[in-house]
């Protein structure tokens, strides 16, 4: 078990998945970066737990498995699956080489806008999660697909923020709000985070994580943009965590119209 | 018990009122302005002697969201006591079966008298009570009562003891869809006190009723703490509790509540045992906070409160009220004396035309159904 992945003792703000512990609430995606440059941004970014795509794990040389360091938590995803079927078989094929038991599904049976299939990823759940994988659905930000997925055993909902790789940042953000307080598993957000300050507004709402890839990977300078984005994670977790303060609200009148019938003294 | 009874006492249990500031509850306000969801922490807040000081402004944003998902609409309906023969000694409940009160139950040809009298009034939707008596009321008479009622109303609605589930299946498919269990108070101590005797005195049991209701298919399930028996900000918070994460089970299911409270007149003839009276304004702070936690919810306003304050809080926090109430068993025909004397004192007699008229005053609707069966 990674020394990241460890239980802690004390009561320290800590995103658990699947059992879990992890200090960082950045995950980092791997799918877009040239594999030198994967350590430095895991490494600036204080990435703990990065995606992986299996099929690009499993080419012969040259594996992105020999870029992320040890001690990372490997996220496996299903890209590629067209249904349920099919990243069914992709889990089963990235725990068989040693990934773990993260999975994140990934169900895209459209190659115009690259949007996840709910229906589908919501079987694909079900049957992961009762083969003991630690399953993390991504998905389009509808609550009556997150309870299905929650029913069906998942350990987070990953709604995404916008299209995949669009870095137009939280276009969804009335929806991923009601995931937050309806839903009570780790909601992290997912695809569309353009910028940091994107990301310190998905955290602010009172989102668990937030992963971002094509953000980072097209920045000039990658190590520099992973540690913006790691600051700007954790400063929205502690504006969440301290609660917002107010703004200037409706000011009653020093008059009651809707309560001036109370009689106070009654009987 | 239940897991979901075991959640609702550990955060009730929790709830401190006292810890909370001005500053929270500005907070609080500030979230209701950009329209946000409240969370149980808020809802604590508002109920809080604290949010007190801010009834005018919750009730400002209580009014919106009142409107926002019922509009104008005010529903009416009336309760019909059927039978009122119990077997709990309910220490404020003018049923208790030590009182000496004259006891009766409705022949079926009764009930209908009474059906055809409430249904010349206008009204579409009833709400049938028992007693607590297995043998005087047992599930089978319940049930012929909802199948006769099925002729005459749109709605049906029990506040009859709790039953098991295939009970209350069997009383679904005669066309009961709405069931209200109200724990009087989410306290173990404090219920055992007025609760001491009969099948009442099963504090479990009694909570899990909603739950077992729901399995039965059921679409709706009322809540209700007597406020006043125990600490009412705690009972208050309990019952938002219970039905908030009653929802999150089971996000199909309607939500009703009641806010039934012991008044300082009723103390000394209902029972020496109650804490403290709740006045009309702490009655007010918790419909407000029901209504802001759980803006979709109804919210029934009793004849125990005079008709002044039921006339303000329609529209502003409640959007459902009875009339033509008789809390007798019967009564509702003139022609057919009462058989039983009745449950507790009205405050607010008014027939159904009465209601109506005060409705439309308010520039309201009276709204008779808003339901079909299926």
């Amino acid at each position: 078990m990674p020394k990241t992945m460890q239980k802690t003792k004390n009561s320290e703000d800590k995103l658990i998945l699947g059992g879990c512990e992890f200090n960082s609430r950045f995950i980092l995606g791997s799918g877009k970066f040239s594999l030198d440059k994967t350590k430095l941004v895991i490494e600036k970014g204080e990435v703990e737990m990065a995606t992986l795509a299996l099929r690009r794990a499993n080419s012969g040389t040259d594996s992105i498995l020999d870029y992320i360091p040890k001690g990372i938590a490997l996220l496996p995803n299903t890209s590629g699956a067209r249904n349920a079927e099919e990243a069914v078989r992709i889990a089963r094929l990235a725990r068989e080489l040693g990934c773990g038991d993260f999975v994140k599904i990934e169900v895209i049976n459209d190659t115009k806008y690259l949007l996840p299939d709910n229906a589908e990823t919501v079987k694909a759940t079900e049957i992961l999660a009762k083969e003991g994988f630690i399953v993390m659905p991504y998905m389009y930000p509808d609550l009556i697909s997150a309870r299905q997925m929650a029913n069906a055993g998942a350990a987070a909902i990953m709604p995404l923020g916008a299209p995949i790789g669009s870095n137009k940042g939280l276009l969804t953000k009335d929806f991923i709000k009601i995931l937050v307080d309806e839903i009570d598993l780790p909601i992290i957000v997912d695809a569309g985070i353009g910028r940091p300050s994107q990301a310190c507004e998905a955290m602010e709402l009172g989102v668990s994580a937030v992963m971002a890839n094509t953000a980072v990977a097209t920045a000039n300078d990658v190590g520099l943009m992973a540690e913006a984005f790691k600051l700007a994670v954790q400063s929205g977790r502690k504006a969440w965590l301290a609660g917002l303060g107010r703004v200037l609200e409706y000011e009653a009148e020093a008059s009651s119209p809707l309560t001036g019938f109370l009689e106070d003294l009654e009987d | 018990m239940s897991e979901l009874m075991q959640n609702v006492l550990a955060k009730s249990g929790e709830y401190n009122y006292k810890s909370y500031t001005e500053n929270h509850v500005r907070t609080v306000l500030s979230k209701l302005a950009k329209f946000e969801k409240l969370n149980l922490f808020d809802f604590g807040v508002i109920l809080s002697p604290a949010g007190g000081a801010f009834l005018e402004n919750f009730a400002h944003y209580a009014k919106t969201e009142t409107r926002r998902y019922f509009g104008n609409s005010v529903s009416l309906y009336t309760p019909l006591y059927i039978s009122n023969y119990c077997d709990n000694s309910c220490s404020y409940c003018g049923f208790n079966c030590k009182n000496e009160i004259n006891r009766g139950k409705l022949t079926l040809n009764e009930i209908e008298t009474e059906f055809k009298t409430i249904v010349a009034t206008g009204l579409e939707e009833i709400l049938l009570l028992t007693g607590e008596s297995r043998k005087k009321s047992d599930v089978g008479y319940i049930g012929e009562a909802v199948t006769l009622a099925k002729k005459y109303f749109k709605t049906i609605g029990l506040e009859v003891y709790p039953l098991e589930v295939d009970e209350y299946a069997h009383l679904h498919k005669c066309g009961a869809d709405f069931v209200s269990i109200y724990q009087e108070t989410y306290d173990k101590q404090t219920y055992a006190i007025h609760h001491p005797e009969g099948p009442k005195s099963d504090f479990d049991y009694r909570f899990c009723g909603q739950e077992r209701a729901i399995k039965a298919g059921m679409r709706g399930v009322s809540f209700g703490a007597l406020l006043g028996l125990w600490d009412f900000r705690k009972d208050a918070f309990a019952t938002g509790v219970h039905a908030f994460l009653l929802a999150r089970e089971h996000p199909h299911i309607e939500l009703s509540f009641s806010v039934p409270r012991i008044r300082a007149a009723h103390l000394k003839s209902e029972s020496e045992l109650i804490q403290e009276p709740v006045g009309e304004r702490e009655l007010l702070q918790v419909m407000l906070a029901l209504r802001l936690l759980l803006p979709y919810a109804s919210i029934n306003i009793s004849t125990r409160e005079r008709s002044k304050f039921r006339d303000n809080v329609i529209g502003l926090v409640a959007n459902k009220i009875s009339a033509g109430v008789k809390v007798t068993v019967g009564g509702h025909n003139e022609s057919q004396s009462q058989k039983g004397d009745g449950q507790f004192a009205l405050s607010d007699e008014r027939s159904v035309e009465q209601i109506h008229v005060a409705i439309i005053d308010k520039g309201l609707q009276p709204v008779y159904t808003d339901y079909v069966l299926v």
